[in-house]
């Protein structure tokens, strides 16, 4: 492969903070060789092992999965994992961590408001029958239409990319954010679940979506096409009805018993355990 | 809950701005191109045509509609931009406070105003 | 949790209007935003400068003429500019923040789609329209009378 237009060395500008040392955080320069198929995370790798062991970030699957790496590549929110030195064009990468976090140390941000957001919103099925839920005795039943409307939002890793990217973020700590909103709008459009009520107790108040303006940004960074700004916009108009009296009440997914009297041919084999029940 | 109620409200008084301001911008700056309301010729803010846009119940009414919407939408507005700057409690309920007075008595003075106009207007 | 250990790290206000190399919707927001803000200031001095209908003939006429003059004219005309994108963005969004415009959930498969692409027509649209008229407002403004 070639290197492009790319030169042989690749000057990594990266913002480094320290806690208890440092007041405010400083960008350093070092510069390292480019390879072929080279990510912002492999170039970390390469600081680390030979030129500064006291580098910090955050990262683990290295394949776009985990949701670890999320950082601000040359101004933007990415995943350092994902993010090809070719696809920057530039001989220069400036890394910095996740805005409107606070950094823990250098490219690590510390995520805590990004979990509390998420859990205050009951990102999971909720529904009157704890007591199925508890001990199933089938599986629910659910189209692969009804599924449709929600597929692409569960593919969320928790990056923050969106939250570094979001401008209401930038100031407003008592906003959910785009990760959680888009969650909360997962389960409540999902035909399994019940709990538009429960999270309704959050998300008609200052923490909802009305904080979310359109920029799209969030969209434009997630590394895994979830849109959450999409999801914003859907669930604003749940919301819009609800408080005119007209949301439409849908239907709750039925429980689907297992099969009662029927007899196995012979020579067939058996089908695999069920999930629940 | 009041978020949702307020930006619901948000969202229908900019519509209904949309076309009352719409209206009152096509009388006052597109005079030159479409000319309606002004029956007495000349400028749209020539004291005739405050008169004869004022002798009208409906205008008036509308004035107030708009007026109503309007501080409500601009307001609601301004009060999002001043809490998405993360205030402290106390001084986002003073805001709030400050934002509805000013809202409250604005609309009392244009209300004034516009009613006065008319019943002056309907003598002429 | 670490709660008072490290650098805050918030944009603030500089995230609102940049804080990045970030897409063309920001921007739209962005302006938005100022020329509400905009609009807001002249909506309410306008509210007490045309009161003075109610005092009559006179006080309307002392108050008009001391809001004209090209200055005043120019700074109207400025109104005007920011009315007609708050106005024309503001029907964008009213659509576009109830979910319509911005596309059906989709299987995210690389290169992604996301809103912002079924948005684009519509921003287009609108910032075209906004054009059109900006330029009748200065023909209105400065030409015609």
């Amino acid at each position: 492969m070639s290197n492009g237009n790319l030169p042989e060395q690749i000057v990594f500008r990266i913002r480094r903070f320290s806690p208890g040392r440092d007041k405010e955080p400083v960008w350093k320069e070092y510069r390292v060789a480019y390879e072929a198929g080279m990510t912002v995370l492999d170039g970390l790798w390469r600081i680390k092992e030979s030129i500064d062991p006291t580098l910090a970030w955050r990262a683990s699957c290295r394949m776009g999965v985990c949701g670890s790496c999320g950082m601000l590549i040359n101004g933007s929110a990415m995943l350092g994992c994902n993010t090809q030195i070719s696809e920057l064009a530039s001989s220069v990468v400036s890394v910095a961590p996740l805005p409107n976090f606070p950094i823990v140390r250098d490219l690590v941000p510390d995520l805590q408001l990004l979990f509390d957001d998420h859990a205050a919103l009951s990102p999971y099925i909720i529904r009157a029958d704890s007591a199925e839920q508890e001990n199933p005795t089938g599986e629910y039943y659910q189209t692969s239409k009804e599924m449709e409307t929600y597929l692409q939002f569960t593919y969320c890793i928790k990056c923050a990319c969106c939250m570094a990217a979001c401008p209401t973020c930038a100031t407003d700590a008592l906003y959910s954010g785009p990760m959680a909103l888009t969650q909360a709008h997962r389960y409540n459009t999902d035909t399994r679940d019940d709990g538009f009520e429960v999270r309704k107790q959050v998300l008609a108040g200052e923490a909802g979506p009305w904080r979310c303006h359109f920029a799209g940004e969030c969209s434009r960074v997630c590394p895994k096409g979830v849109d959450p700004a999409k999801a914003i916009q859907f669930m604003k108009r749940q919301l819009v009805a609800d408080a005119l009296g007209l949301r439409k009440k849908r239907p709750l997914a039925p429980l689907l018993k297992k099969p009662e009297g029927i007899q196995r041919r012979p020579g067939i084999a058996e089908a695999p355990e069920p999930t629940v029940g | 809950m009041r978020d949702q109620k307020l930006w619901t409200w948000h969202l229908a008084a900019g519509a209904i701005i949309l076309v009352l301001l719409g209206l009152h911008m096509v009388i006052m700056h597109l005079d030159a191109l479409v000319g309606i309301f002004n029956p007495a010729g000349g400028h749209p803010i020539d004291w005739a045509n405050v008169v004869a846009r004022g002798q009208s119940l409906a205008f008036t009414a509308t004035y107030i509609l708009l007026l109503g919407a309007g501080l409500f939408h601009g307001l609601y507005g301004l009060r999002n931009i001043l809490f998405e700057l993360d205030p402290a409690p106390p001084l986002k309920r003073a805001l709030s406070w400050v934002l509805l007075l000013v809202g409250v008595g604005l609309f009392i003075l244009g209300t004034w105003a516009a009613w006065v106009g008319h019943q002056v207007a309907s003598m002429t | 949790m670490v709660k008072d250990r490290g650098h805050p790290n918030r944009l603030g206000i500089w995230g609102w209007f940049g804080g990045g190399s970030w897409g063309p919707d920001r921007y739209l927001y962005s302006l938005h935003r100022v020329t509400g803000l905009g609009l807001l200031l002249y909506f309410l001095l306008h509210i007490v400068v045309t009161s003075s209908r109610a005092l009559g003939q006179g006080a309307w006429e002392e108050s008009m003429a001391r809001v004209s003059g090209p200055v005043f004219m120019l700074g109207e005309y400025l109104v005007f500019v920011a009315f007609a994108f708050h106005a024309i963005n503001g029907v964008r969004l009213l659509f576009a923040e109830l979910g319509y415009g911005i596309g059906k959930p989709i299987e995210p498969i690389y290169p992604y789609r996301t809103c912002l692409d079924d948005q684009r027509p519509w921003a287009l649209g609108a910032l075209v329209l906004i054009a059109a008229l900006i330029v009748v407002g200065a023909l209105d403004f400065f030409v015609w009378h």
